[in-house]
């Protein structure tokens, strides 16, 4: 028997197996990213500071109720979906300062210096044990687009750049800007139901 | 002349596939490291809300998911059509939430606690009656930063 030299694996199939494994995890990949609507909740109050947010001026208040069947009463008038987003947008800015809009104030603010803006605008939520996600979750969406866009605006006129491509301190100074939060009631069950 | 028929002559030779299975392994590497496996199995049917103003979750391994939403057919009999909330891969009552983000809580290490949200995926048609009483538990549970999951859209229908 003649010594055999130890022949070079074949490594032609290689290429087969990889592709093999490739295509499982192509197929098995999901590439999906998961978006959604960032929000922060507000801590459980203590029992000791209840009452504070009643010395709110109704003028600094924008509320926004939906009821059961899924109707927008916003500021006591019935108004479709589509028009919350200009209202809401009129109510942070009141670009006109109308009395009945939010109270103005002289503020300094980093890059503007200084300016007219509103104090602080509360926009509140209200909704039903009744009413549907979906539109409630519209709802939350337009008034977020509201502050969005005024801010996207303010970024444009004074930076020329959309505000998510702003530096951190540019961002700063436009949250300063328009200060609006979004508040959501503290749930009561009125109805008892489900 | 002579010079050119010989070159003429020359056959195209075949392309060396010899690393062909390196581009390959580098394709296979990069969807294998790319690849997240479902880790839970609904049993419920959602339809998520669309949003225009929607923003890539980030930082995945931080994210507790809560979903809610009716029942798949098969469960339906036991648990009927009545939305229903989802945790891990087991239904649950709102009364579980708090022990549940207090495990997941308690799955991660410390620096990351501070950071850690929930998202809530439910299904648009849900009643805000169940979805408040999930915000109130998670109010609770100290877990204030939570994430309505819906579909990125550019314009609303």
């Amino acid at each position: 028997m003649a010594k055999r030299e130890l022949q070079p694996i074949n490594t032609g199939s290689m290429a087969d197996i990889a592709f093999l494994l490739l295509i499982f995890f192509l197929v098995t990949t999901t590439m999906d990213v998961d978006t959604g609507l960032m929000r922060r909740l507000p801590p459980i109050p203590d029992k000791d500071q209840e009452e504070s947010d009643d010395k709110i001026k109704e003028r600094n208040v924008f509320v926004v109720n939906i009821n059961k069947f899924n109707d927008l009463l916003v500021e006591n008038e019935s108004l479709h979906l589509l028009s919350l987003r200009d209202r809401a947008k009129e109510f942070i800015a009141n670009p006109e300062d109308r009395d009945d809009l939010p109270e103005k104030d002289w503020k300094e603010i980093p890059y503007f210096g200084r300016v007219y803006v509103p104090k602080n605008p509360i926009i509140s939520l209200k909704n039903d044990r009744g009413t549907s996600y979906g539109i409630y979750l519209r709802v939350q969406n337009e008034l977020l687009a509201a502050k969005n866009e005024l801010r996207d605006e303010l970024a444009v006129q004074t930076f020329s750049k959309k505000y998510n491509d702003l530096e951190e301190d540019e961002r700063d100074a436009i949250k300063k800007y328009y200060t609006a939060v979004l508040s959501e009631a503290e749930p009561k069950n009125i109805g008892g139901g489900k | 002349m002579s010079r050119f028929k010989k070159k003429g002559k020359k056959g195209v030779g075949s392309i060396n596939t010899a690393s062909l299975p390196d581009i390959v392994f580098m394709l296979l590497f990069f969807f294998m490291t790319t690849t997240v496996m479902k880790e839970v199995d609904l049993k419920v049917a959602m339809h998520l809300p669309d949003a225009t103003e929607a923003k890539k979750l980030e930082k995945k391994d931080l994210v507790s998911f809560i979903y809610i939403g009716k029942p798949l057919s098969q469960f339906q009999k036991l648990y009927g059509t009545e939305p229903k909330i989802q945790l891990n891969d087991q239904f649950k009552e709102v009364r579980d939430i708090q022990d549940f983000i207090a495990q997941e809580r308690d799955a991660m290490n410390e620096a990351d606690q501070a950071k850690m949200s929930v998202s809530l995926k439910i299904d648009e048609n849900t009643k805000m009656g169940v979805v408040n009483d999930v915000k109130q538990a998670l109010r609770r549970a100290q877990a204030l930063k939570i994430n309505y999951s819906s579909v990125k859209v550019d314009k609303m229908k």
